[in-house]
């Protein structure tokens, strides 16, 4: 029965991620935004407190999606929705704040969805980044040169990985290495280095237009050993499904950076909202935009974006639940709520004029924080050529 | 003088412009009969725009009243608190029936319906059989729907209009009569008019709420209802009216003493009535024309609800003309991408071109984002909690993000779009109709 509210048994799970944002996040954005490079230490308490609500939908990689079982009779809400839900309040918060919150990072979505289950009892409680840019391989992740190759129970790795949110300050982090070049794709595989590891060495932090609270790191990788075990999923290379196992991740992060782009640029509409109303424009929903102020219809528009991104969103996370292949959704909800982000983010500051664009209000940051998320995890375009491929029906070599 | 002589734009016009004119409208003459690009039909239609006004409902028939009870309202769907985009079992049932109807019987004739301005009569029978509209009768009052039906009527707005968007208006003005008075008729009203729409012979019936100005808007009308000792007076123009000169029975939209908008049940056959078909950029298939109100007299009882109902209606109908632009939208794309798929240019489909391929990404991340804020207003109304806020902006969106899919289903086809040969010509026309519209359909 169509049906696209939050579903009843969330509503709870919701309020308390809404409270944990505006009491934990709101009071230090700009703190954060401004000390760059500091570690939010007030975060601590906060992830302790989510670790024991049983990741009540933090971070980008709380929960991750275990694939495989058998799919439960009837419609299903489950982790997917609640994790996405509960997104989209932390980064009403604060988007930055969220990618730092520990234990929550990237890598520990690609290690719940893709670790065997030793591996999976190994990083239990670890927070772990991911490695997958390198300064020559943005988009193109199948053609990283971070080589591994085997040496006696070791995978020996060498490269250079930039862009690795929470680098710093993870315990391990996630790297996508290949066994062998010249196999192409199939031969990409993801390893667990722990930091500290001798050869894997911090090269430098970003100085960055937004999410300034969440540390970039570039790190080189030096003969860095690390034990066969940690290599993520199996070591064989085989060409029909061996990259689309590692992409397959992406199907659980897309809609997750969609729903932190849903949760910012909801924060910029309410607060835009607030200050215009100040202004004395009303909105209403019933008389035709062109009859209402040009600020009113503007902030119309805006809104009818973003629910077209939060309902991609929810939409792609509940497939997942339902364990229906989401792909398409997942990066149809990536590239609406990437590039409404983006667009909400910046009208509320023009909208609002130097009230907005002052440091005095969050809506300069939210329109700076906003811009990453059109970008990490697949930028725009990206989004466009996989929804495109499937659409069309072409593979990667027809429309490349 | 040659003082009074101005050309289109208002410029003077010369000697030599008025010569060109009288020139240029008899070469258009000559080659038309020539090539005896006049139809019969059209002529029909032509003849009906320059005869103005005509007196409407000599056809119609007479409603009376057949029995008389408490008035039967649907009640609220029900909720399970679960978020979920699969319909019922029932739903997709009919959903795949009316897909099945609008793939051969309306897609075939939609072109033929466009140029003549009109519905074909057997198509319109074949949907009152399919009693499409008693979905959203209650069982008391003969139809077969107890329980509020808003996903229902998107998902059968949706799938018509993937056949065609002037026809599935044409198919589905009627049933907007019938739920209207199922919503917010009294007793008597429903009794009298609702009969005539459970059998076979559907008497085209039309929700008028537009008027022919500028900014319009529903909430600030200049069609007027006065109070009268026995009833009201009715005056103004109304646009956009489906099958107007077929109409027998209509449900205007008034301001009434000043004070607001509300509904009223007008019989076509009521003196100072009239009616002009205004045939327009698309939607051609509907037979839309206007309807004058020359102090027209109805009884007290013509009220159809009150300023809540109004407010309601105008809602309903923007969630459906969203349903239909979905269901039009989604028939561009899948026309389109058989197309560039197929069309070889430099050496390839023009598919494996992102300038190409992006374009057709965007109609399917759009169509998907109407279709869920158009599936949300409809559950959120159904289910009696407010839609307002919903409703809006599934209208902003899918007028927008409508037009734009039109816009780049002609261009995907090149030249090829801009003739007649393929029908995105004709989505384009149809979709520009979303964002201007109001009433005719409701869910």
């Amino acid at each position: 029965m169509i049906n696209l509210e939050v579903p009843a048994k969330f509503k709870q799970l919701v309020d308390q991620a809404h409270q944990a944002a505006a009491e934990f996040f709101r009071p230090h954005s700009r703190k954060y935004d401004q000390a760059e490079h500091t570690y939010p230490r007030e975060l601590d308490m906060l992830a302790a407190l989510l670790d024991g609500l049983s990741a009540s939908g933090g971070g980008a990689g709380a929960g991750g999606v275990r694939r495989g079982g058998a799919a439960a009779a009837g419609n299903q809400n489950g982790a997917n929705l609640r994790l996405l839900l509960g997104t989209i309040e932390m980064c009403w918060g604060d988007v930055g704040l969220l990618l730092s919150m520990p234990r929550q990072g990237l890598g520990n979505a690609a290690i719940a969805s893709v670790a065997n289950d030793e591996q999976l009892a190994r990083y239990q409680g670890k927070w772990a980044a991911m490695a997958i840019t390198e300064p020559d391989t943005g988009s193109d992740s199948g053609a990283i040169r971070t080589t591994a190759v085997l040496d006696g129970d070791h995978y020996v790795l060498n490269g250079e990985k930039i862009f690795v949110t929470a680098g710093e300050r993870a315990d391990c982090v996630v790297v996508w290495a290949t066994l062998d070049r010249a196999l192409g794709k199939a031969a990409i595989k993801s390893f667990v280095v722990d930091r500290g590891t001798p050869g894997f060495d911090l090269v430098r932090l970003e100085h960055k237009l937004g999410i300034r609270a969440s540390d970039t790191a570039h790190f080189r990788l030096d003969n860095v050993r690390v034990h066969r075990d940690n290599l993520l999923g199996s070591p064989e290379i085989n060409p029909t499904q061996g990259f689309a196992g590692v992409m397959q991740t992406f199907d659980n992060t897309r809609p997750l950076v969609a729903a932190m782009a849903v949760g910012v640029a909801r924060a910029a509409l309410e607060e835009t909202r607030r200050i215009l109303t100040d202004a004395g424009i009303t909105i209403d929903y019933d008389r035709p935009a062109f009859s209402q102020p040009a600020a009113a219809a503007t902030f119309l528009q805006l809104e009818a974006d973003w629910e077209a991104a939060y309902l991609l969103s929810l939409e792609a996370a509940w497939m997942a639940d339902n364990r229906k292949p989401n792909s398409l959704q997942a990066s149809m909800a990536k590239a609406k709520a990437g590039r409404s982000a983006s667009d909400i983010t910046l009208r509320c500051v023009e909208l609002t004029g130097s009230l907005g664009y002052s440091e005095n209000s969050l809506l300069e940051k939210w329109a700076r924080d906003s811009k990453i998320l059109d970008i990490f995890e697949g930028t725009q375009q990206i989004q466009q050529l996989i929804v495109a491929r499937r659409l069309l029906g072409k593979s990667s070599s027809e429309l490349r | 003088m040659t003082g009074d002589q101005r050309n289109v734009d208002g410029s003077r016009r010369g000697a030599m412009g008025a010569a060109l004119a009288v020139l240029n409208r008899l070469a258009s003459t000559a080659v038309l009969d020539r090539l005896k690009l006049r139809k019969p039909l059209e002529r029909t239609v032509y003849q009906a725009t320059k005869a103005g006004f005509t007196a409407a409902g000599a056809a119609s028939r007479t409603f009376v009243v057949a029995r008389q009870s408490a008035p039967q309202r649907p009640r609220p769907a029900g909720d399970d608190g679960l978020f979920d985009l699969t319909p019922t079992d029932e739903q997709a049932m009919i959903r795949d029936t009316v897909a099945e109807f609008a793939a051969e019987r309306l897609r075939p004739v939609a072109a033929e319906a466009d140029a003549r301005c009109a519905a074909p009569d057997e198509v319109l029978a074949t949907v009152a059989d399919m009693g499409v509209a008693l979905v959203g009768i209650p069982e008391a009052l003969g139809g077969v729907g107890d329980e509020r039906s808003a996903v229902t009527n998107v998902l059968v707005a949706e799938a018509m209009a993937h056949g065609d968007m002037g026809l599935a208006v044409a198919c589905l003005a009627p049933a907007a009569v019938s739920t209207a008075l199922v919503l917010w008729g009294d007793e008597q009203q429903q009794a009298t008019y609702l009969p005539a729409f459970l059998g076979s012979n559907v008497p085209a019936a039309a929700l008028v709420i537009q008027e022919p100005r500028a900014l319009f808007d529903p909430f600030s009308l200049q069609t007027k209802a006065y109070r009268t000792t026995d009833g009201f007076v009715l005056d103004g123009v109304k646009s956009m009216v489906p099958r107007a000169t077929q109409a027998e029975l209509f449900i205007v939209a008034a301001d009434v003493d000043g004070r607001g908008p509300a509904l009223f049940i007008v019989e076509s056959g009521t003196s100072g009535v009239s009616v002009e078909s205004e045939p327009a950029m698309g939607l051609r298939a509907a037979g839309l024309g206007r309807l004058r109100l020359d102090q027209v007299k109805v009884p007290a009882g013509a009220l159809l609800g009150g300023a809540d109902a109004y407010v309601e209606c105008v809602r309903l109908a923007r969630i459906g003309w969203c349903a239909l632009a979905v269901g039009t939208a989604q028939a561009v794309l899948d026309y389109v991408i058989p197309y560039v798929n197929d069309r070889v240019a430099f050496g390839e489909p023009i598919s494996h071109r992102q300038g190409v391929a992006f374009k057709v990404a965007d109609i399917g991340i759009e169509l998907e984002g109407m279709r869920l804020l158009t599936y949300r207003a409809a559950a959120r109304a159904e289910r009696g909690k407010s839609f307002a806020r919903e409703a809006a902006l599934a209208r902003r969106l899918c007028a927008e993000k409508g037009m734009l899919i039109g816009n780049d289903g002609v261009q995907l086809l090149g030249g090829h779009g801009f003739v007649k040969e393929h029908p995105v010509e004709r989505w384009y026309r149809d979709l520009r109709a979303v964002g201007l519209v109001e009433g005719i359909v409701l869910v």
